[in-house]
């Protein structure tokens, strides 16, 4: 059995676990949205074990390392951290139709790894051979994938508001009645954003600690620096948005999606677009 | 009338910098000013890049400071802006957060019960004051040590958990503006230098970014440089071995010193990091000299320049010197010498030597007196560092760890506070927290449940 096995049997759990949320949106039946998240669980142990056995697999290679080095392994472990953020929040809340707004983040992701990004297990160059690259990328993408959901939250919240607004007296109907209330949302939307952003500003204190050791400058306005400094800037204003009053509910929700774009820019669009240091992505 | 007047502007900047519709809108604006750095080259801006724009183009991002954008005058004010509005919004915040926390409401009465979400009342057996004793042991063990105050035959217990976390928000403030500071600090007393040492030469002195010649106060010399490959031809490590002198002595514990990438050296605040590395160009050829009628071979040391002194008098150097001579010496693939050498008498002899172990003995068959044989080639190495000095680290370390701590405080402590009124046959509870209501909730509905069992 191999790592690559592993991977391709979680992304097929991840399509099954957002088929079962789809289905349990149209029939509302309660237990295919447990089966759904007990998909996503299964998907998840596996998940867990394939980033496990490939972490061994580079080690019998003479290459150990942690298997954080490249873009297939982030991706990996982005789809993997957003599980993780959505097992909790499902653990804790039980408002099942969320799987189906946040499981698709991670299903794309794998996707994507497993057909479109180069799977093999590269050694080290010397600037990566660091613990920090440990803290500073499981702070960094515990962080994205809380603004994942974050994402996730806002976008049922803008559907769920959009159609209290055009059936203003009757009560929502139809697949959205499964949706929590805009109320929940609002403030799940808080929640997930009170989680990422800590561990985002641990992720850049990490980073800044790295390249101060490595480089001897904490911060050097490379392009992936920036960007990280950036999205921090946006949540930091969606903090402070949500203590003068008319900030929350819909202007919340839109700003916590444009929070989730930059993010996705951080992560990826820099490394595609712009050039710098963090240029793992060729 | 000027005076009034200087008020009336001194307050509109004071409203101006407490407005947190400012902060907003500052910290959206440096999100989105942020982003033109990122696309537009900074300094050193390629050359190639400055040909793509228009001369126009080019005047105008000069003029805006594009270039070098994070340092420019208009970001440098945003981040001013950012910290007088931090600052001011803070002192006019904490005087009010301050009072909750040092002169907490000890008294819940019927307005301040109404104000609060979370009520519970109580019908119960007893006097006040044998009631009072036993709500007060209640709390102290289900929740916390309570204040007793008595008002007209009522006793009013208060008790709370975490006060201090409300200060979070403003740890956080502060750690902001400390990073700041530890940023200022080292952008004036420190630098960033760059240096390239050749093996076994020493240094004194570098060059910093600006151009400036930095005296270190010691010397560093590079002792060796090695570079290793994985199979795959991928780097696998750079090595530096550097010992530090003082007086041209090795400091000891600082002799030796192994840096690779991500393991850099200190010395008295400056650091050295392994960044880059490259040929010194004087490589060091090893030949042996050996008579033909007996004798030991005689070690020769010789950089590609030298004349170099032979025992009997003559002098060699060598003409010619090349990586691989496998096409013109079959079987001999490797690098190959040609030498020239000056007897004492003014003759010249030419001698070709080959490294290849299998054709070491190429020159005995000339027939010269003299039998040279190429031993070896140590190729010399520079040694790229980058060097940094900068006392406001740990002032910026500082500032990070009081932020992470500060938020931590500030999103995941609540102050919670419980107040209880114990009349004669009746004791009402109420509660507030400062975060997550509902969990909130429970814990409240949790002790008035308790409360019930207790008293019935
Ligand atoms: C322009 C600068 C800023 C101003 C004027 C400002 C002002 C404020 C104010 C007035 C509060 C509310 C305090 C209260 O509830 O009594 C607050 C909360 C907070 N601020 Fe700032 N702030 C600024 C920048 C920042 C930045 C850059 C951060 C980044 C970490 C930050 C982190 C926080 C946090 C974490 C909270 C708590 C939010 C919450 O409880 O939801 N602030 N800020």
């Amino acid at each position: 059995m191999s790592s690559s096995m592993l991977f391709n049997v979680t992304t097929i759990s991840y399509m099954v676990s957002t088929l079962l949320f789809l289905a349990f949106l149209a029939t509302k039946n309660k237990n295919v949205g447990f089966s759904g998240t007990m998909v996503a669980i299964f998907g998840f142990l596996l998940q867990t074990a394939a980033i496990g056995l490939r972490w061994k697999e580079s080690y019998d290679l003479g290459r150990g390392h942690a298997p954080l080095s490249n873009l297939f392994e982030s991706v990996v472990f982005f789809s993997w951290t957003i599980v993780l953020i959505f097992l909790i929040i499902d653990f804790k809340y039980k408002y099942r139709a969320v799987g189906f707004f946040v499981v698709p983040f991670a299903l794309l992701g794998m996707a994507w790894a497993q057909l479109g990004l180069d799977s093999g297990i590269e050694p080290l160059v010397p600037a990566l051979q660091s613990n920090w690259l440990l803290y500073h990328v499981i702070t960094c993408f515990l962080g994205y994938a809380a603004f994942a959901v974050a994402c996730g939250l806002s976008i049922m919240y803008l559907i769920r508001e959009k159609q209290e607004d055009s059936s203003a007296s009757s009560p929502a109907g139809g697949v959205i009645a499964m949706f929590p209330s805009v109320k929940v949302l609002d403030d799940l939307n808080y929640k997930a954003i009170m989680i990422g952003f800590p561990l985002l500003t641990l992720g850049i204190v990490t980073g800044a600690a790295w390249a101060n050791y490595a480089w001897g400058t904490y911060w050097s306005w490379d392009p992936k620096e920036t960007w990280s400094l950036i999205v921090w800037f946006i949540y930091a204003a969606f903090l402070h948005a949500r203590i003068t009053r008319g900030w929350v509910g819909r202007r919340a929700a839109i700003l916590s999606v444009v929070g989730f774009a930059a993010t996705i820019f951080c992560y990826l669009g820099v490394n595609l677009f712009l050039s710098g240091l963090h240029s793992y992505g060729k | 009338m000027t005076t009034t007047n200087d008020r009336g502007i001194a307050q509109m900047l004071w409203d101006f910098f407490c407005s947190l519709k400012l902060s907003i809108f500052l910290l959206i604006g440096l999100a989105i000013t942020s982003i033109i750095g990122t696309v537009i080259p900074q300094v050193p801006v390629p050359s190639e890049y400055i040909q793509t724009i228009s001369p126009f183009k080019l005047q105008l991002y000069g003029k805006l400071g594009f270039f070098d954008m994070y340092h420019s005058w208009w970001f440098i004010l945003l981040l001013y802006l950012l910290t007088v509005n931090l600052i001011a919004c803070s002192i006019k915040r904490l005087p009010r957060v301050w009072k909750i926390i040092s002169e907490p409401t000890l008294v819940m009465d019927d307005g301040f019960e109404r104000s609060l979400s979370l009520t519970h009342e109580i019908k119960a057996t007893g006097t006040a004051p044998a009631l009072k004793d036993k709500m007060a042991a209640f709390l102290k063990a289900e929740f916390a040590e309570p204040i007793v105050t008595e008002v007209s035959g009522e006793y009013h217990l208060f008790a709370q958990k975490n006060p201090y976390c409300r200060l979070g928000v403003y740890v956080v403030h502060l750690s902001i503006v400390i990073v700041f500071i530890g940023a200022l600090i080292g952008s004036f007393f420190g630098y960033k230098a760059y240096v390239n040492i050749a093996e076994g030469s020493s240094v004194d002195s570098v060059e910093s970014r600006s151009g400036k010649i930095m005296d270190l106060g010691f010397s560093v010399r590079c002792e060796k440089f090695a570079v290793s490959f994985y199979d795959t031809g991928a780097p696998k490590e750079f090595k530096s071995i550097l010992t530090i002198l003082e007086n041209g002595k090795p400091v000891p514990g600082y002799e030796n010193v192994k840096v690779i990438v991500n393991d850099p050296l200190t010395y008295k605040g400056i650091t050295f990091y392994q960044s880059s590395y490259g040929a010194a160009g004087d490589t060091l050829y090893r030949f042996s000299v050996r008579k033909r009628t007996g004798g030991q071979p005689v070690p020769l040391i010789t950089h590609e320049q030298d004349r170099t002194p032979l025992p009997d008098g003559s002098f060699m150097q060598i003409i010619g010197i090349a990586p691989e001579v496998g096409s013109d010496f079959p079987g001999c693939s490797g690098p190959g010498a040609k030498l020239e050498i000056t007897r004492p008498d003014g003759r010249k002899e030419y001698s070709i030597v080959l490294l290849n172990p299998a054709c070491r003995d190429f020159d005995e068959k000339r027939g010269g007196d003299l039998i040279f044989t190429f031993d070896g080639k140590d190729e010399k190495y520079f040694t790229g560092l980058q060097v940094a000095k900068d006392p406001g680290v740990w002032v910026v370390w500082l500032g990070c760890s009081l932020m992470v701590i500060g938020i931590c405080m500030a999103f995941f402590m609540s102050h919670k506070r419980i107040w209880i009124r114990v009349g004669n046959g009746r004791v009402t509870l109420g509660g507030t927290a400062s975060k997550n209501p509902a969990g909130f909730e429970l814990v409240f509905q949790e002790l008035a449940a308790k409360l019930d069992s207790g008293t019935k």
